[in-house]
């Protein structure tokens, strides 16, 4: 009775908003730790991804396919499976399988291999002439890496790492609904179990807001990085 | 010295081996401009490759100033990478970077130190004419600027050696003429080999001492820039020389041409051209000293001197009216004195 009626989504005087700013609170911690956990993970696998690519090397190839298979195992996995099976790694990663810090490896597991083939596709659109000419002067390996694929993929990494972080937005809501906090759990047990729309449209309209706000820091950085 | 000993380089494709570069030989001094001419996929660019690493010879050796090239550890190839600077057709520079930035690229490769990098890049790009524009990015210029930009920076570390692949292909032809003539500058100001390749003769002629010309991965001719402009041996080195010296009548030379013709019947119409110091010699008031019935007309002359001043090639539309034993004469005379005459006839 109390879950029918439109007027119900505005009954803003039975929301906890200490609650609900904990939760945000929450959820944004999850989201810019993972995000930048994500970041790191993403462009090593990346680059390793972009380095093994079309070798001669009969141990490197094998290495390619070793990492683009775990990479494509672990991007076809749907996210609330992923976190259940990653329940005894998250355990002795962190100790504990509730809380922002649980849901992290399930996160990071989930979304690195994700940005990987992002950074991966970014790395190959580097001008192949550019490489060359750096090659041509001398460059070693990891001078070529952190002064030419990097710097001349950055809008395009950058842009990778908007769209991952928004689509971990989505899935620490997903982590929520088994214990890991934040807003997605608010809005679950408090909202859709307590029969309080008011607490699930809050929870909504504050993730939508999260998600427009990296999506405009993302856009901003990509438009001040890209000097094309 | 830069000598390539029986080189080639043969790709290994799908669809079986394609010889890029067979059995060259080549000799390239130090402090001369050297260029190599030849149509895409003649092999030039996988050629001059070996000399920084960027390709390696399938057979054959390389070697500079007497020391292997082609066997080096990655430490020793970037260590001579360092010592060979190179030009691009695009560019080739880095987006990321202002121009500033980018001429300091290949100085922080080896470390040098920011104050010193900033003062040599400086100075670089006030060589090149980019003074005022340190802090604009490469999609702020011209692709005149940007090839600069790329000269500045394949300049940074002080090279014996400067590579440039068709450097000026992408550029107009005014701009292509500014580049050349920095080029050209370059040249007599710094001490350094430098290695051109192009498809257009007009750089050779503009920058090379020496010329070799390839065609599908041989060399078939070699020489002084003088010698192959005024006695091409190949038929592919005629067809570029003749890019180059006008030789068929210009559009605007036809309608006088077809007038004449018609005018004249019993004239004949000829192009004559001089070679070398035949230029500077009375030919043609010699000749009409000796058939002084002969009437001639000039259509259209042109001279123009090559690079090192060792020789020039002029070209000139006449037309001769007189008998025709006259003619022939002339013709004659002209042929004893070497001069390359080609007869137009009505159509």
């Amino acid at each position: 009775m109390n879950n029918q009626g439109l007027s119900t989504y505005f009954k803003f005087s039975s929301v906890n908003w200490n609650n609900m700013w904990g939760a945000t609170w929450e959820t944004l911690w999850m989201t810019v730790v993972s995000v930048v956990l994500v970041a790191i993970f993403g462009i090593l696998l990346g680059l390793l991804l972009y380095e093994t690519t079309g070798s001669n090397n009969i141990v490197i190839r094998g290495l390619n396919t070793l990492v683009a298979l775990f990479v494509n195992v672990f991007r076809s996995i749907p996210f609330i499976i992923l976190i259940v099976l990653l329940l005894p790694v998250t355990q002795t990663l962190v100790g504990t399988q509730i809380g922002p810090k649980a849901a992290l490896p399930s996160l990071i597991f989930s979304a690195a291999p994700f940005y990987a083939r992002l950074v991966e596709l970014a790395f190959h659109e580097v001008d192949g002439g550019v490489v060359e000419a750096a090659e041509s002067m001398g460059a070693n390996k990891w001078q070529l890496i952190y002064k030419v694929l990097i710097p001349e993929s950055m809008p395009a990494l950058t842009s990778g790492i908007t769209v991952t972080a928004i689509s971990l937005i989505g899935y620490t809501a997903m982590a929520g609904a088994i214990g890991a906090g934040g807003l997605g759990q608010l809005a679950y047990t408090d909202g859709f179990q307590a029969y309080n729309n008011a607490i699930t449209f809050t929870a909504t309209i504050i993730i939508v807001v999260i998600v427009f706000i990296f999506q405009f820091l993302g856009d901003f950085a990509v438009r001040h990085l890209d000097k094309r | 010295m830069i000598e390539f000993k029986n080189v080639s380089k043969i790709y290994q494709t799908k669809s079986g081996t394609v010889p890029a570069v067979q059995n060259v030989s080549l000799k390239i001094n130090t402090d001369e401009v050297f260029g190599i001419i030849g149509f895409s996929g003649a092999g030039k660019s996988t050629l001059v490759r070996m000399m920084n690493g960027l390709e390696t010879p399938t057979s054959g050796e390389l070697s500079i100033n007497g020391k292997r090239n082609d066997n080096l550890s990655k430490k020793q190839l970037r260590e001579q990478r360092r010592k060979i600077g190179m030009i691009f057709q695009h560019f080739n520079l880095l987006w990321s970077r202002t121009v500033l930035e980018n001429i300091m690229f290949p100085l922080e490769l080896t470390g040098m130190s920011k104050s010193e990098r900033v003062k040599k890049a400086t100075h670089l790009a006030e060589l090149v004419g980019l003074g005022e524009r340190i802090n604009a990015y490469p999609s702020q210029l011209s692709g005149g600027q940007k090839q600069r930009v790329g000269i500045a920076r394949a300049l940074a570390n002080d090279p014996a050696i400067l590579i440039s692949d068709e450097a000026t292909s992408a550029l107009d032809p005014q701009t292509t003429d500014e580049v050349l003539d920095l080029l050209a500058r370059i040249k007599s100001k710094l001490k350094l080999t430098i290695v051109i390749i192009t498809h257009e003769m007009h750089v050779i002629r503009r920058l090379a001492d020496r010329v070799a010309v390839m065609e599908n991965g041989h060399v078939i001719e070699e020489g002084t820039v003088a010698k192959v402009f005024t006695r091409p041996e190949q038929e592919l080195t005629r067809k570029f020389v003749n890019t180059e010296t006008d030789t068929g009548p210009d559009e605007d030379v036809k309608p006088v041409i077809s007038e004449l013709l018609q005018k004249y019947p019993e004239g004949q119409l000829l192009q004559l051209k001089f070679h070398g110091d035949q230029v500077k010699m009375p030919i043609v008031s010699e000749m009409l000293h000796q058939f002084p019935d002969l009437q001639l007309s000039i259509l259209q002359g042109s001279v123009r001197q090559l690079q090192d001043g060792s020789g020039s090639i002029g070209s000139l539309f006449v037309q001769l009216v007189g008998n025709e034993k006259d003619i022939k004469g002339a013709l004659e005379f002209l042929r004893t004195m070497r001069v390359e005459t080609e007869v137009y006839k009505h159509e």
